[in-house]
Formats: C-alpha cells, structure tokens, sequence
C-alpha cells in the first residue's frame, strides 16, 4: 500500500500554490453551462402556481381555461383540493408551454378556490403572543453548575436583549432543474450540492429505483446549503415531463418563489444575563432563546450557548421553538453559528461595556472556558493588530465630538469541517492521458482546482495534463457539499486514488527501468528511479508500457480513518471597524480585519476568496439582509432584490485576510474553510456599532432606523 | 429610463409606434410625459398594434443577423438565452436589480432583462460570447481569472461585460472609480475585492485605450 501523507511542505510543486482556478476561463467567458441554461430538443417551459395565502385550505382548482391556453402542453397540480395551506408561496400547480410566456399565461388562467383562515401568525420577534397562541414550544431547561449561587457571587451583572432575523440564501441561481421521465427512467439536471445523492432523492419521490435516474450538473449558481434535495418542484416537474410523454421540461423559480419558499437561515431572538468578576472572569450564563425556521418551528442545541465560552462554569439555557407561517429554513452556511456568534459576542462586550473593560482584555480573559484557548489568543492577537485595535480602540461610546461615531468590535467562530466520504476512479491511459471522475460539484469553492492540484501533485505532472470530470451521479460517490466538508473528503480520494494508480503504473515500468517498483518515483513528468536520474522514462513513454490496457484505480475517504491527510474543528476571529453617522444612522464599514485557523492549504488563492466571500456574505446579514413578512397577510414583503438588500462592491469596505498558516496547522492535513470566515462578521460589525455609538442596537441588520431608535432610547 | 435622445435612433418595428408620433408625445419635455403616455394608446390604434401574437424580428448579436419570431413581451434576455442560445447572460432577479444579464447595445451597459428584444431591433447587440475571439480570453476576462474575481460564476458574466463597458468610459479608473461605477452589479458569493483589482488590471492591460 503506498504511503499517502502528504509530501512535506518544502518539496511540494503544486498543492500550496496561488494557481489560478481551472474553470476561470469557462466562467469569465459565460461558456460554463449551469442548469438553467440547458436547452434540449423538443424541451417545455414550466411555470408555479403559488398560494398568495400564509394559512389556507385549497377547495377548488379549475384548470379548464388554462388547459386551452395557447401553448400550453400538460399540467400538474400539487396542492389537490383539501389541502391545507401553511405559508404563502406554497405550490399549487404546474403548468408546461412551448414558451415560458405561454406557461406564465396558463398559471393565470387556473382558478383556486380557497377558504381563507385569515389566523397566520408571522410575528417570529414576538415570543409573547406566540406562546399566547400556542406557537412555541417549550424545548426544556440545561442546567450546569449553580448559576443562581454564581450571579449572587457576581460582581456585575450585565444583562441584554438581541435578535437577528431571517434571511434567506438567495442563490443568484434560483432552484430548479431541466427533468425529463418517461415513466421508467430520468434524465436529470438539477442544480445541486449533491450530485451523487440527489438522484436517489428524486427517485423515492417517483418511486422508481434510484438506479434509473441520471444526474448532470457541470455548474451550480450558488448553494450555501439549500441545495440537497431534488425537492418538490422537482419531483412535480419530473410528473409533469412524464405526462406529456417524457419530454424534458425546465423549471427554475422566478425571483419572488426562490425567496419565499427556497430556504432561509432561522431567526434566533433572546434574553442574555452574564455574572462575572471585576477583573472580567465570567463565572454565570443565563440565555432565554426562541427561534423559528418556520412552520416547523426552530430548535438549538444548548451546546451552542454560550458560543465558543462553552465551559462556562454555571449556566442556564431555556429554549423555545416558534412554529410560524413561512417557508422554511434550509442549512445556510455554518447552520446556527453565525446567529449565536452574534448573540454571545454582543453579551460580551455589553458586560464589558460595564465593567469598564477593554473587550478585547475581556475576551481573552474567558479564552478558558473555549475549546483551543492558544489558538484564539493568538487570533485575537493578530486580528487587533490588522485592525488598529491598539492605537484606535475607545471605551464605548467616546469617540469624541461631532456626528460621526467610529467603533472596533469582536466577533470569533468555530467549525469542524472533516472531510466527507467520498471515492474518486484514477485512469491512466497507455497514450499518458489521466482522468479522474468523482460524483462531486464545484460550488465555486474551487473544487476542481483543487482536485487537479492534488492529483497533479502526486503523479508528478502539470495540472494541465490531468482531466477532471465531476458532476455526474454514473461516477463513484462523493459527499454532498455541505459543512466545509468537500475540500478534505475530495482531496484526500484523489490522494489515495491517483497513489494506488501509481503504484501500478511502477509495477508496470519497473522491469525496463531495471529497478523494483517502490524504488519508482513520478516528478517533473518523468517516472525516474530514486537517487539515480540517469534512469528513467517520460510519463507518455512509462504509460506505453501499458500496451493496451489502461490501469484503473481508486481510493476513498473515510471520514472514520482519515490517516493523516484531514483533521477538523478550527477556530476564527474577526474584527470590524466602523463609521456611524448619528444623523442618518448610516452604518459603513471601513474595514474588516479576518483571521481564519484550517489546515494544510492546498491553494491560497481560491482560500482567500472563501475568507473574502464569508466576510461580505456575514456584512449583508450585519448591516442589509433581512427577510420582512406583513403581519396582515402572511407574505414576504421583500422577497425582490430591488428591496431585500444585498452589499453592492462599493458597500464592503476593505477586507484583510490573514489564514494561520503554521508548520503546526499544515502538519493537521487538510480543514474545510467554507463555513469557518462566514461566522464571526456580524457579531464583530454589530460590537463596533455599540462601541461607536455608545449604545447597542439590539437587532441586526443595523439598518438606519434601528441605530436612530437605538440612539434616540439612550437619549430617551 | 430611457432619454428621448436615445429613442431618436430606436428603430421600431414595421408595426410599432411612429417615430414622429413618439417624439411629439415627448417634445413637450419632461413635464408632459404623463400626456405622453397618454396620448400613446389613441396613435398604436392609428398605426396598428403590434402583437400579443409573435412578430418577425432582427436582432444584430456579436455582429451577426438573427432572424425570429417571438412576442412583444419577450424581453431581450430571454430571446437571446431561450430562442438565440446565448446563455452567457443570466436571469437572477429580471427587473433590472443585479446586472446578471447585462449585455452591450450600441456599446453601453444595459439590462436585458428589462430590454424588449423588439426595441433591440436595429441596434448592434453584444453579449459575453461576442468578447472572445475563438479561445482567446478577453482581457477583462483574463483579469477576473488572475483575481479569482469568480466563485459560482453566475454573476461574472454580467460583471464582465459591465467592467468592459466600464473600461470604455474610464480607461484608467482607480478601485475607487470601479466601486462607483460597478453598483449595478450584485454577487451573492463575495467576489468583489478580486473584481475591483481584475478590472483596474484589465484597464492597465488594455493600454489605457478603448478596446
């Protein structure tokens, strides 16, 4: 079996290179092909009837006048009669045309009865009349230690109320798929982070083996994990191709249908209560928190409060989750940690707003109470040197005279981030050719490049000599991309794959090279015999060795025994700076200083750009994003990107990356770094509104009204 | 909104609104174009209605004639991605919010998603596919690569095309004129920083110059 760490850091030629990603040109050149822009022979357009009602019963549906509708070639209704409606934007019905404007005007011409109830509650804030109406549910009391005991030993206690709201993925492209099914087997292209699962999914939902559904995906147009399943628009649209004799039909939602019932990341709002010394020891914790992600209601895991500080001493957590009529939440990126990031790091620099204390001094007091106390000291270190920390920090509120306020503010994240299990096929053709296949997808992350680098690495050849399929459920199984777990599980497959491939191509060569085969080593495009360069051969000249067989290999990885080539569970830590301007309650950020722990770094350009993205994504939800529903109808008042707001490139400020990069952290293997940089940003802008202002806005996004009621409490 | 010096050259369909009947209807300035409006229905009737039924239309893309039949609703976006097979351009948010399905008309940056494609009749038309010459990379291109200026892909296009109209205005900008001049774009993955240096390193690459 060959060994398959990683060569040492000093004699690797590709794997920590800046090298640009392979699919760069595809993508700046629009020649990437997503699922939204496949086109078939004979393909139908498909448009959704939704439920403008958050809570109804469907009693009727006529579809007679749609049924003529000029176009239109089949339609498939999903909400009968009798069904119960429970958000707005649920489907009702599929209509496929010749053109999209036809399906548009037979959606129009399907008439739905419904009886209205006319009761929705969408209030997620408003835990009182949720409780009053029956719509929170209780999830227990966590108790550890004695936290009353510990808040009459306290010498301050600071107490606080925050929330942060849904928000919603928004996937520039929108969920969907072109489908086409015959009635035994499934042509289909979907967008998704799961390649290698969604097939499976679909076909449970047409009850067909999952055997007879084909799944390509060369391009996915954002995820951030609202993209596993084949859902049921996707199942409907595979219903409705299969009523109209199996002709492909694409369906994608429009703007308003993907914000509404595509996903979002839950809301968590609570009541914060934290004892500690004089010298900034925090020795009691009480959080009382609600949540929803919709109908479903939202739970927690008491492990995640207090965030990071877990091992606060004495601690009371309660919980409750607020089932409301809205769409429901889907995994957003780091699944809770951003929202409880914020909600603990706002605590904390509130406490130390009261005690006087430097927060920074505050934070770094607690760094026991967390799980890797050295490796956020040093972040925390590093971070307040990017950003000033020293020379421009205040106490809160004194930032001197005039309007406009500047503040510093902390924010610090964990993940895990192990690879996921996943097995790549290695060919090695006797004309030299390589080609990898993995059922896996390129979010964007830079998958590919990273799979390229790796296995150029480890065959000793330029990346442009390997040829990477991915993005097919016909090659051999990769993880779903989700929870920073692709970077590891692909790597290392591709590690394990292209070594075992090897290994055989030097049993292959080793005869005409006079040597035995594990005295072989594949570099600089040669396979070359250890210690003496006179003896070797080109790779094209090795692989004709093969005569007329190809060699074929795989390898896997298995999260359970991952050798050395991953680890998880990394630590983050960031800081903002910002500007307020106490007449209009505009919020800029000037910069954010971001520093990041993960492992070995197989290409720290397409890292970087992880850090970069994380950072804006986590400034959208601190100072713009924000999901609105009426109270009076139950729908999703902004569920357009004219109002439901995102940073434009002139609204991120500067952003400084640092990744720790240290013999230590490389010698871990590779660490997932999707989900790591998106936590910390938005407790790090919303401290530095505080420190600013001299006040907390209690809620996030920091729009301009909330810092004026804000401003205009303290005044109060 | 469109200036009326704009809709001076706008070639209409055989059927559409007169020139002359517009321009009236707008000549009074900005003041009477409620009159404007008005006064359109009563002059369609005159010269007849074009659609909802599909029409024959020109469009000129990437410097090549393409002859199709769509309706007057089609928006260029969807004529140019559905019935042309120029997918390049994106449909994210279609009401001119995002800039995803950004195309060039008469070399200025505009919407196709809030373009007719039967006022894109007589106008030379160039999408992202019309930058490359065979394999080739545009030197915007070529910039967004080097910066990792991309993650999903699926704004690059519109920014792409965006950033080289861009360029052609402000051949020298500084990042400071690329934020100002880009906020018609959105990216939903956080490619900006490697968007504000591949375009002030496309504008160094393309010599200052108009390209």
């Amino acid at each position: 079996m060959p060994d398959y760490k990683w060569p040492p850091k000093d004699q690797r030629r590709i794997i920590g290179k800046p090298v640009n990603r392979v699919d760069g040109p595809a993508k700046a050149s629009g020649r990437a092909r997503f699922s939204q822009d496949v086109r078939l022979p004979g393909m139908l357009y498909a448009a959704l009837l939704t439920s403008p009602y958050a809570h109804a019963k469907v009693t009727d549906i006529d579809t007679s006048q749609a049924e003529k509708s000029p176009g239109v070639k089949g339609i498939q209704i999903i909400s009968e009669p009798g069904t119960e409606i429970q958000w707005a934007g649920t489907e009702i019905a599929l209509v496929a045309a010749d053109t999209e404007e036809h399906a548009r005007d037979g959606v129009r011409k399907i008439k739905v009865k419904y009886e209205v109830f006319n009761d929705h509650f969408v209030k997620e804030a408003d835990l009182a009349t949720a409780q009053k109406l029956g719509r929170a549910k209780p999830s227990g009391e966590a108790v550890t230690g004695d936290p009353d005991q510990a808040f009459k030993d306290a010498d301050v206690i600071s107490e606080g109320e925050y929330g942060i709201p849904p928000i919603t993925h928004c996937c520039l492209e929108s969920h969907g798929q072109v489908v086409a099914f015959d009635g035994e087997k499934v042509e289909y292209r979907p967008s998704t982070q799961n390649v290698s699962g969604v097939g499976g999914d679909l076909a449970k939902g047409l009850e067909i083996p999952a055997a007879n559904v084909h799944v390509h995906q060369d391009h996915i147009g954002g995820g951030f994990g609202s993209k596993f399943a084949s859902d049921r628009w996707g199942v409907e649209t595979a219903k409705l191709s299969k009523k109209v004799g199996g002709k492909p039909i694409r369906y994608h939602h429009d703007r308003r249908t993907e914000l509404e019932i595509a996903g979002c990341r839950p809301a968590i709002y609570g009541r914060f209560k934290v004892g500690a010394k004089k010298d900034g020891t925090i020795i009691a914790w009480e959080s009382k928190t609600w949540a929803t992600g919709g109908f479903g209601g939202g739970g927690l895991n008491a492990n995640l409060l207090p965030y990071v500080f877990r091992d606060v001493p004495n601690r009371r957590f309660n919980h409750s989750a607020v089932s409301i009529n809205a769409g429901g939440a889907r995994a957003w990126r780091a699944p809770n940690h951003p929202q409880v990031s914020f909600l603990t790091c706002s605590a904390i620099e509130d406490l130390a707003a009261k005690l006087k204390m430097d927060p920074l001094e505050v934070f770094l007091k607690n760094l026991h109470y967390t799980q890797r106390p050295e490796v956020y000291r040093a972040q925390l270190l590093k971070a307040a040197e990017m950003i000033g920390w020293k020379s421009k920090w205040h106490p809160r509120g004194q930032s001197g005279r005039g309007p406009v306020k500047t503040g510093l503010g902390i924010g610090i994240g964990t993940w895990g981030g192990m690879g996921h299990n996943a097995t790549e096929r290695v060919t090695i053709h006797p004309d030299g050719s390589v080609v990898l296949e993995i059922g896996s997808q390129d979010l964007g992350t830079g998958t590919r490049t990273i799979i390229t680098q790796t296995a150029a690495e480890s065959l000793g050849l330029p990346m442009k000599d390997i040829t990477l399929r991915i993005g097919d459920n016909r090659y051999p199984r990769a993880g779903a991309s989700g929870g920073s777990t692709t970077v590891g599980g692909t790597s290392a497959a591709t590690r394990k794959a292209t070594l075992n491939a090897l290994e055989k191509l030097f049993e292959a060569v080793a005869p005409s090279l006079g040597a035995q085969p594990d005295q072989l080593v594949a570099r600089d495009g040669k396979i070359m015999v250890k210690g003496d360069s006179s003896k070797s051969l080109t790779w094209r000249a090795a692989c004709a060795k093969l005569g007329v067989t190809p060699i074929e290999a795989t390898g896997s990885n298995n999260r359970r025994s991952p050798g050395g080539l991953i680890a998880g569970g990394v630590g983050g830590a960031q800081m903002a700076e910002v500007e307020v301007d106490t007449e209009t309650g505009i919020v800029t950020l000037k910069k954010l200083a971001v520093v990041q722990d993960c492992g070995m770094i197989i290409n720290p350009k397409t890292a970087a750009s992880q850090c970069y993205g994380a950072a804006i994504m986590a400034i959208c939800g601190a100072l713009y994003e924000e999901r609105i529903l009426d109270a009076a109808t139950g729908r999703f008042l902004n569920a357009e990107f004219d109002f439901y707001k995102l940073a434009g490139i002139k609204d991120v400020g500067q952003i400084e990356v640092h990744l720790d990069m240290t013999p230590e952290h490389d010698a871990r293997g590779v660490v997932g770094l999707g989900e790591p940089p998106v936590i910390p940003g938005i407790a790090a802008i919303a401290n530095a509104v505080a420190n600013a202002i001299g006040v907390r806005v209690p809620r996030v996004p920091l729009t301009p009204d909330r810092v004026l009621a804000a401003l205009e409490r303290r005044r109060a | 909104m469109r200036s009326p010096k704009e809709s001076q050259v706008r070639k209409l369909p055989e059927s559409g609104v007169s020139r002359r009947g517009f321009l009236q209807g707008v000549s009074l300035g900005g003041g009477a174009l409620g009159a404007a409006v008005l006064e359109r229905p009563a002059e369609a009737a005159q010269s007849g209605v074009v659609g909802p039924g599909e029409v024959s239309i020109t469009l000129w893309v990437n410097g090549k004639e393409h002859e199709l039949r769509v309706e007057p609703r089609v928006t260029l976006l969807d004529a140019l991605r559905d019935r042309l097979g120029l997918t390049g351009a994106k449909r994210v948010c279609d009401r001119g919010t995002c800039g995803a399905c950004t195309v060039l008309v008469e070399g200025k940056a505009v919407y196709a998603c809030t373009t007719l494609a039967i006022d894109a009749q007589g106008k030379n038309i160039q999408t992202i596919e019309g930058m490359t010459r065979g394999s080739e990379l545009h030197p915007v291109m070529k910039a967004f690569v080097n910066n990792d200026a991309q993650q999903c892909g699926f704004c690059t296009p519109g920014f792409v095309v965006a950033a080289k109209a861009f360029i052609d205005e402000h051949p020298n900008p500084t990042e400071e004129d690329v934020m100002n001049g880009l906020g018609g774009n959105l990216c939903r993955c956080g490619t900006y920083i490697g968007i504000r240096k591949a375009v002030v390193e496309a504008a160094k690459a393309m010599g200052g110059r108009n390209a």
